[in-house]
Formats: structure tokens, sequence, C-alpha cells
């Protein structure tokens, strides 16, 4: 046991700025997190409400167990797209009698609740979180369907869908379906593929084709009650399990449901004698700076987010670029890899790629927070063998199965976000601070990268090289590169989970880690081919 | 002749007091129960105990010859009757006798002849004691209203009527005499004239085999309800005051008690007027319920001497001094603002803190507790709705009240509804503390506001949030994942936790949010959350910091404070509508016996019209209908035994 000390100031200057500036960007996001809430806006929410029915939100909080956390996941799907922050859409994870389940809800404030490429996007990212972890999921249905103006960004894809629900199903992860109102053509396979469905009375209204189109079809004249009414599905088709008398009714339902599954998580449960951590988490505030330029110490962000503070690095004298070591968090075993001082060398990939084998050894999940700008560069380096070494922390951390998160702190650029296990090498979960910034590389980098092409370009072609415009082009692509690298719209494009008050890091940790040990935790047999 | 063992024929308090003593003496003990008392304190605590099958006390606590034969089959050698039940029952004391046990009582002829209301009244008038001068029924005049008609059998205030229009007095005379025939098997009734603000005062009167009687000190019994003592003090405030008054009334109640040869412990009762002249109502031939103050303030422990007197023993040479103040008041299930309703249920939890059980001397606390029931103790219908009796005893009468009032505050009773408000409010009331108590003292008060919550408003508000937030922490230990994270955590925030509670003055909806700096709740600025366990909750509201204490059974939610105690009841966030009841349902408001049913399925019925009749704890009930309509449903008949809220009948409106 090795308790961390910490060496922050919090009565600095520095400490007071960072803090300040920290403050200032959760207040941009809260903004942002309030406009997804907001769903439509005042006006369709009031006809919402006058309609008698339950917010998408108020569903999700009536379902879930009182007083139980809920992490909400992609709130700001479509972030910077023409659709509404939050994609027409709830999704997270919440505890519904006791049972960790991914929920997904309709905000039929949003345009009728109809899916729009970005909500088609979270949906898939919900459906892979219950998959990867063997969560039950719940599907709050209400919805107008595919947003018809892109359905073909919606309709091929879409089908996913249905696919994941059975699939789940058949891999023992039960699914639920609590129709509140439209859930017609398509959107009625919702309930189709789902194990359990309840339906509310008088609302709900699930059918392939409505009046108008059975009458275009076959000339037969019918209802929307006769053709696809809750009463209707609960005692002629028997499509409903059960008939709720109303919304309330079919939540208290769907949480009967989830009561009897009888269910049982697959992973070793958490040692629950652990400390609080020794170091305040409010201090995480004024830890990193604005400037990612100026590194930071991960192990003063370590210190408030493990149990005890207490942290047995591993290699703490080889490589010390990155922090390699094994704590617990709310319980649970976890090895941590994160930067230090931003470049990844030669030593540092060989530790990682040590490291992570190590974790999968002893079936340890592991935890990447990112600060790093990337894999050195220079003729040193690459004489040294810097690509096989980094191409052996890719390869670790592609072939390792113990369950990874990754928190993007600060910086997280180039094959460094490959190396600490990016989005696209499929950590159960990744998170990021509202001081992230992730890119090929930096802006200025980008910039002065094109400007030393094109400079290039022009002086093979004998031109003259404008320096006005060189600064111009420099000034452009900084701003692109630097708005592309923010985490509103790496959140938007659905790049992490969710950003994160850095305050949240460990109660997130916990959620997901409790969420990930509902599937096994094993580690890898065997990884490719390590270069030597 | 040594008693070694005492069986106590009674139940409760008493029959625990009566242990208590023997306990102390190295007397064996026999405990006597009916079915419904199989789990009560007293069968616990006696050495041996024997059960009286049945339920109603005809069967049981009112059966000599089973009496008889448990102490036989127990080997007691003694029986011990307490008071109510069989200890004023002449033949019963003379049934013990001839079956070779010891009688811890008075003579039978002795019970006998106090047992009649009009002959000991003129016993008591040719022995000099003063006495309220009997009237015949039939000849009351006008100017001798308002009059009292009284059981001459009776006791406990039943079979009394007063009158104070001559025209009332016939029917007065007929359900008197009808009451005392069902209470007491002799419907003889006399009258006599009422003393509308009288003072109960009586004197504890102890006489031994040997001609020693000692009036061993007076009582004040003022405060009543009903005919039922629910304060009782000693001294007198009014003996205190009026000179030369208590060596008066000592020697009435000695020339009372010598009059019927008196043996072991007794109590004369007087009516007094604010001169201190008073008037002979009764003795009571047996040990009463408030002799607890009496020993407190003589450290005399009565129940040793009537087993000394039993025994045969002389009293000792002096009578004991008395001193101090002892103040006496009786907790009941009952509801003060609903006419005194009765309440039966769970009482989950009576804790008072730091008393002392049966105790002579109430040591540092100041507080004696003669209780009949223990936590988890269930208060049925079947017998007096009183839980337990606390004392207080203090140099000075004042210092009596208050301390009794601060314990009874902060006492901890939980799941039935009592009089402990009522008692509070009693014992801090400006004419209570002057000592200006007589029988009207309630309506002279006002039973509204005495009977009001000590709680008021705001204080069920932060109970309510008190309870919500206790609540959270009950959910969070439940949990069984994430236990450990805070409570309620969002990252992205919508909308508050709801809680929604019922108290007896309504539905108090709690929205509040748990964050990293404390709570906010809506509709409340200003108050912080300093702590928070399951059992207890420390707010912060308007600058004063107050801890809850928060114990939850079930549904109910019991919070107590210094501000006042509020039982709530935690609304279900889901209702399965299988179980909601059809409009116009009309469910047992107390468990009972259905006695009489007036209509059928079909009938038409007018709102307020009774459908059917309800007895519960010795009283009718009338269940009515609610609106204009047709009794659509009758789901019982006569004789049916219904627990509360059990649907007794549907009435569906006609609009």
């Amino acid at each position: 046991m090795t308790q961390l000390k910490s060496t922050v100031d919090t009565g600095s200057d520095e400490f007071a700025a960072n803090r300040d500036a920290m403050l200032g960007k959760l207040t941009e996001i809260e903004g942002e997190h309030a406009k997804a809430v907001a769903g439509g806006g005042e006006k369709y929410v009031t006809r919402h409400r006058d309609r008698g029915k339950l917010l998408a939100r108020e569903r999700v909080e009536l379902l879930v167990d009182e007083d139980s956390p809920f992490l909400e996941l992609s709130p700001l799907a479509g972030w910077g797209s023409d659709y509404k922050v939050g994609a027409s859409m709830v999704t997270g994870i919440g505890v519904v009698e006791g049972v960790e389940c991914v929920i997904t809800a309709s905000d039929p404030t949003v345009k009728g609740g109809s899916m729009n490429p970005w909500s088609v996007k979270k949906g898939f990212r919900a459906a892979d979180i219950a998959a990867q972890n063997r969560l039950p999921s719940i599907n709050l249905v209400e919805s107008g369907g595919a947003d018809l103006p892109t359905q073909k960004e919606i309709f091929i894809p879409g089908g996913r869908t249905f696919r994941d629900l059975t699939r789940s199903s058949a891999a023992k992860i039960p699914t639920v379906a609590l129709v509140f109102g439209n859930s017609t053509a398509g959107g009625a396979y919702l309930p189709g593929m789902s194990d359990y469905v309840v339906m509310v009375k008088e609302r709900a209204k699930v059918f392939l084709g409505g009046p108008p189109l059975v009458k275009m079809a076959t000339g037969e004249e019918s209802d929307d009650e006769s053709l696809g009414g809750a009463e209707m599905h609960a005692r002629t088709s028997g499509l409903a399990d059960y008939l709720a008398v109303d919304e309330k009714d079919a939540i208290r339902l769907g949480r009967s449901i989830v009561k009897r599954l009888n269910w049982r998580k697959h992973g070793p449960a958490p040692e629950l004698s652990y400390d609080e951590p020794m170091h305040d988490p409010e201090d995480l505030l004024g830890i990193v700076p604005p400037d990612l330029k100026t590194p930071f110490d991960p192990r003063e962000v370590i210190a408030r987010v493990v149990d005890g503070s207490d942290f047995d690095e591993f290699k703490p004298l080889y490589g010390n670029s990155l922090v390699t070591g094994w704590a617990t968090v709310h319980g649970y075993p976890v090895g941590i890899l994160a930067n230090a001082r931003g470049v990844l060398f030669s030593e540092e990939s060989q530790k990682a790629a040590q490291f992570i084998q190590l974790a999968n050894q002893t079936d340890t999940p592991l935890i990447f927070l990112h600060n790093t700008t990337g894999y050195m560069v220079g003729k040193d380096y690459e004489q040294g063998g810097i690509i096989k070494h980094g191409a052996m922390m890719i390869n670790a951390v592609s072939n390792s199965t113990v369950p990874h998160i990754s928190i993007l702190m600060g910086a997280s650029y180039g094959a460094g976000h490959y190396g600490m296990c990016g989005r696209a090498y499929d950590p159960r979960f990744l998170f990021a601070w509202p001081s992230a910034k992730s890119a090929v590389m930096g802006p200025q980098q980008l910039a002065g990268v094109l400007s030393i092409v094109a400079r290039a370009a022009a002086q093979s072609r004998g031109q003259d090289y404008s320096e006005e415009n060189d600064k111009a082009m420099r000034s452009m692509v900084e701003n692109q590169i630097e708005a592309e690298s923010l985490p509103m719209f790496l959140s938007g494009m659905l790049y992490d989970d969710g950003i994160i008050d850095p305050r949240d890091t460990r109660t997130v940790l916990g959620m997901s880690l409790s969420t990930i040990h509902n599937g096994p935790i094993k580690g890898a047999d065997g990884f490719g081919v390590f270069r030597m | 002749m040594a008693i070694t063992s005492v069986l106590v024929a009674n139940r409760g308090e008493i029959a625990r007091r009566v242990i208590s003593t023997c306990r102390r003496l190295g007397i064996g003990t026999v405990a006597v129960f009916s079915d419904a008392d199989a789990d009560a304190p007293h069968v616990r605590e006696a050495d041996a105990a024997v059960r009286l099958p049945g339920v109603s006390p005809a069967e049981t606590y009112l059966r000599p010859e089973l009496l008889i034969k448990a102490a036989a089959g127990a080997g007691a050698d003694a029986i011990h009757p307490g008071y109510g039940f069989l200890s004023e029952n002449a033949g019963f004391a003379e049934q013990v006798a001839g079956a070779g046990l010891t009688w811890i009582g008075p003579p039978a002829k002795a019970i006998a002849t106090m047992g009649s209301k009009i002959e000991s009244k003129r016993l008591m008038a040719d022995a000099g004691v003063p006495v309220l001068a009997e009237l015949d029924p039939d000849e009351i005049t006008e100017d001798q209203l308002p009059v009292l008609v009284k059981a001459s059998a009776g006791g406990g205030g039943r079979g009394m009527r007063v009158v104070r229009e001559l025209d009332e007095l016939g029917a007065a005379l007929i359900s008197a005499r009808a009451e005392a025939a069902s209470a007491f098997g002799e419907e003889t009734v006399f009258c006599e004239r009422f003393l509308a603000t009288g003072r109960h005062i009586e004197v504890q009167v102890m006489a031994d085999a040997h001609g020693a009687v000692w009036a061993v000190g007076e009582r004040e019994c003022s405060i009543q309800r009903r005919h039922q003592k629910v304060v009782e003090e000693a001294p007198s405030p009014l003996v205190e005051r009026v000179d030369g008054m208590r060596e008066r009334l000592f020697d009435a109640a000695v020339r009372a008690a010598s009059a019927v040869g008196y043996q072991g412990a007794g109590t004369v009762e007087f009516l007094a007027d604010e001169r201190g002249e008073f008037f002979f109502l009764e003795m009571n031939t047996r040990l009463q319920v408030e002799h607890p103050v009496t020993e407190l303030t003589t450290g005399t422990d009565l129940v040793a001497l009537q087993i000394a007197v039993a025994e045969g023993a002389p009293l000792p040479a002096e009578r004991p001094e008395s001193r101090g103040h002892a103040i006496e008041v009786r907790l009941y299930a009952e509801d003060p603002a609903q006419e005194w309703q009765p309440q039966s249920g769970t009482l989950h939890t009576v804790e008072l803190a730091n008393t002392v059980q049966f105790g002579l001397s109430t040591q540092d606390s100041g507080i004696r507790l003669d209780s009949g029931v223990d936590n988890g103790s269930v208060v049925s219908v079947h017998y007096d709705p009183m839980l337990a009796k606390v004392i207080a005893w203090a140099p000075e009468r004042t210092a009596a009240a208050r301390s009794l009032a601060g314990a009874l505050a902060a006492a901890k009773i939980h799941g039935v509804v009592t009089n402990r408000d009522l008692l509070v409010r009693v014992l801090r009331h400006p004419a209570f503390l002057a000592g200006d108590t007589d029988t009207a003292f309630f309506d002279r008060h006002g039973l509204d506001t005495l009977s009001e919550p000590l709680a008021d408003a705001e204080t069920e508000s932060l109970a309510a949030l008190a309870a919500a937030l206790a609540d959270a922490e009950r959910n969070r230990a439940a949990a069984r994942v994430n236990g450990r994270l805070p409570s309620g955590w969002r990252n992205v925030v919508s909308q508050p936790q709801v809680k929604v509670y019922d108290s007896a003055s309504g539905t108090h909806e709690v929205r509040y949010l748990l964050g990293r700096s404390g709570v906010t709740v809506e509709g409340r600025d200003g108050v912080r959350l300093v702590e928070s366990t399951m059992d207890s909750v420390a707010l912060e509201a308007g600058g004063v910091l107050r801890r809850f204490e928060v114990r939850r059974y079930g549904a109910l939610v019991c919070v107590d404070s210094p501000l006042g105690p509020v039982a709530l009841t935690a609304v279900e966030r889901f209702t399965d509508p299988s179980a909601v009841l059809a409009e116009g349902s009309l469910v047992a408001p107390m468990p009972g016996t259905v006695i009489r049913v007036a209509v059928a399925e079909g009938d038409e019925v007018t709102e307020n019209q009774p459908l059917l009749w309800l007895e519960a704890m010795k009283m009718e009930h009338a269940v009515r209908a609610p609106a204009d309509g047709v009794v659509a449903e009758l789901g019982v008949s006569a004789g049916a035994q219904v627990e509360l809220g059990a649907v007794l009948a549907v009435v569906t409106p006609t609009s």
C-alpha cells in the first residue's frame, strides 16, 4: 500500500486560474445539457404534458430505483448538427430493482420523438454498451419513427436496432419494451423483437400500417385501436404481455418485470470496505491548466479518484512519462495508465505493453487517463524503433480483453490516442473532461505542417509564397482544428460517452466498473505478434 | 402465614407492578393470560403463566373458578386481584379464601358494603363522614339541578349521566339503568347533586388486621375525561392551599375505613369545592391505578404492605411522612381530537429515556414508568386502552410538572395514536401550573386547543424533509449495486427526487436534490443538511440546527424532534390498480365486529344513512352512506369480524 501525497497548492494563483477556467467550461457544458433537457422546447413540452403524458426524463426517473445514481450517456449527441442537442432520445445506465439496465427513451417533444441519424448512432452506442456489458435493456417507446428526409442515413443501418434486440435475447440478456405511444411501421419491431412488452391503454399504437395505408393497400376500412391499440394487442394479437392502465402503471410493470429476471452479475463482486480518497476531489478543478502545453502530474488526479488514494506504482523509475500502477476504485481492482508529460517514448510504449499484459494475466480492468501529444518523432527516436515500440503498445491495447475505460483529461493527439485506447479501440466507456482535446495533432502543429508543405510546394513550382495568405490560412486551419478538437464537438459526434465534471470522475468510474461487472472479466489468452 | 407464590389475576401494567414487588420480596409469581395476551410482557415476566382460553374478559379475567384453578395448578398460595376485573368482587374474595388461598385485599364484607353506593353512603353518614344527600330520582325539583345519575354498583364512569334539564331526567334514568345492567348486572341507580366544577380528592388508606388504620396521603385526580382520570397528583394543590383541610380529610377517611372494618389498601374518594368543603363519593376497595404518586411521595411500597397485611402482619409503628410532589399521567391509546376514540394496532416503539420501572424512588431522572406494553406490543380492541402510567417526582409541584412534560414530549411512541400531546399541553398549561385543576378542566380550557399536536405545520414539513432524507439513506444502504455512490447522483440533472408522505393534516411532497453542496429543497430556502443517516437527520433551518430522529415501520415513518413528534405514512411511488378500491367503498375505520346490518344489496340509500354498525372498543360506530345512491355490494353480515380497512359495502352514487 502506498498512499499518494499531494503537492497541489490550492491557495496558489495558478490553481485559482486553472479552477476558474475549468468552471467556465463546466458552465458552458451545463448550458448545452440544459438544451438537451429542454427537449423540444416549452411549447411542445406543455402540449405533451397537457395530454397527461410524462416527459422522457420523467419516465426514466420513475423507472429507476429511488435515490440511485443514473449515468446518462451521449447527452450531447448531435451537438453542432442541424438537430436538437441530445438527438431526441435519452439513453443511460440506471438501476431498476437493483439491476443495472441500459435505458432508452425517445423524447416525443422533439419532432414526435422521430429518429434522426444522430438518434440512430446514439441508440447503437447504447445497444453496444448493453451487449458488451451484459445489461438488460428497457426501451421507453414513443416515437414517430424515422425522420423521413434523412431516411437514407437511417433506413439501411437502422435495421441493426432490431437485430441487436434479438441477439441480446439470444445471449440471455433480457429486453423490455414499455410502449407509451406511437410505435408504428418499422418501429413496431421494437416491441416485436423485445422479450417483454407493456403497452399503455388507449395510448400505445403499434401497427405495421395505419388506417390510410391499409385503405390504400387493400381497401379495408379500419381504425388505430383495432389495428394497434394496447387492448387489442393484450387481448387479441398477444403482442402486449401486460396492459398498463396509464404511464405510471407501465413503469410499475416494467419494474416488476426486471425484479423477476433473477439477475446475477457474472463479474467478481467488489470489496465493500474501502476508504474514500484522502485528497479532496474538489481540487481536480484546479489541477489541469487551461493550456495543455503545461504538463501536470496525473498522480494528483489518481490521488483524488482511487480508494484511499492508495496507488502502487509499477516501474516507477522506467519510462516515467507514463505512470502505471494498481489501485481499487469503489472496491474494484484496476490497473491505471496515465500520461505524465505528454510524449510517449519507446520506454513508455514498452512499459505500457508489459503492464497491459500483466493486467490480462490477472483479469484486472484497465483505466486510461489521457493527456498525450503522441509518440515521439525525430531521427533518434525513429532509429530507436519508436514505431515498433508504439506498435507493441497498440497491439497490447487492441488484443487486451479485460475491460478498458478511457478518461480524456487533457490532450489526446495522434497515435497516442490509439495507444491509450481511443474510441476505435473499443473501451467499454470513454468520457472526457471539459479540458480535453483530441485530433490527429495539435491545431498549431497541423497548421504549421500545412504551411511548410504549401511553402515547399510553392517553392518547387517556383511560385512566390504569400506570407499574408499563409498567416490567414494558418489561422483558419488552427481555428477549425481547435473547434473540432473540443469535447462538445467530439461528444456531438459520439466519439465519447459524455463530458463529465472532473469531480465526478470517481463516481463515473465506479458506476462504469459496476456496470462492466455484469459480464465476466477475463484477460486475453494471447496477443498479436510483438515486433521485437 | 407466609405467602410463597402469588397469582396475579390481572393483566397489563398492574400485573407487572405486582410481579415487580413480589420479585423484590422473593415471592414467586404466576400470571394468567387470555389468548390475546399470550405474548404480553406480564406473561413473560412471571415465573409461571396459565392460559385462560378465550379473548373477552367475560371468558377469561372475569372467571373466578378458572383463576382459582390456575392458582392451584401453578402452586400459588395467594391471589392479588390488581384493579378492575374481579378486584372489587366480594364473591371472588370469598371463593379465594374458601379455596384455602390468601386473598390480597380487603375482607369480602367490606367490599360488599362499599360496593353498594346507596348503602355505603348511608353507613358513611352514620359514621360522621360528610356525604352529598341522596336524591330520590322521582322527586327531583328544578332547583336541585343539575343532578348526577349514578349506578349503585358502578365505577369508571359507566352508568353515569349528568342531567341539567328536568325533562331529560326520564331518558337519562332509562339509559343509565340499561348501561348499569349490562356492565354490572345490577340496574339500580340513584341521584345526587352534581358539582360541575368540583375537585376530585381521594385519600389512600391502609389498615391492618390489628386495628391500625392509616391515612397514607391524599391525591387529587380532578383532570378527567368522561369521568376517567387522566392526571393524578399528590399532594393535592387544593388541600395544600386550604388550612386544616388535610386533617379533616384524613379523619373522614379513617372513619370511613374503620366503619367497614377495612383491611389492606383502599381509597376513599371525595368531591371537594374550592373552599375545601368535601363530600364522600365512594370507597374503592382495592389498589388504585394512581397509587404510584403516593408511593413516590411517601417512599412506601403499597403492594408490599398489601402482602404484609394479607399475611397478618401489623403495619409499622410510624405512618410514612410525605415529601415533595408527584404527578402521574395515564398514557392512553386514544385520539382526544376524535372524541377520545380508542386506538388499536401495533405499538412498534415506546421509549422514555432514563425511567425507573415500577420504582419507589425516581432517582436522578425523576421519572417512573409503570407500563403494560413493550416495543412491538399489540394494542387490542378487547381491553382498556391504557398503555402506561408515567410519573414524575420533584421537591416542588412545578418542577415535577415540567420534568414530566419534558419526558413525555421526548418519548418515542410509535405505531398508535395516543393522548401524549394532550398530556404535555395540560402539564404545561398555566392553569394547571397554578393548581387550578377541576373536573371541568378540558371544557374550560378547550379540548380543541389542548388536543392540538405539539408539532405545528412547519415542524411537520421539516419532519417530512427529514423523513425523505433518512429514507434516501435507507435506500442507498439497501441498494444491491452502487450503494456507496452519491445519493441520487446525475451527470445531467433534470429534476429532483420526489417523496410523498401523508400526515393527519395533509400530504407532504418533498422534492429535493442532493449534490456536492448539500441539499436543495423545492419551496424551502436556507435549509442546510448537516448530517444524515437512516435513523437521524440534522437540519439547519432558519439558522437553527436541530436533530430529527427517524424510525420506519413498513410505510409508517415516525419523526421525533424537540419540535414535537410527527407520524407520517410514506406514499408508495406506484399503486397496483387491482388494489385500488372501487369508488364509493366503505371501509372499516377500525378492527371490530359487525353487530347490525340495516340494508341489503340493491337498496337505495340517502347520504348519511347508517348502513351497518360496527362494535369496537366497547363502542358502536355507525357506517353511513357517503352519498345518495344504491348499495352495489355488501360484503359482510352481522357477527362478522373485520380488519381495519376491510371493505364493508360499496355504494354507487346516483348522479
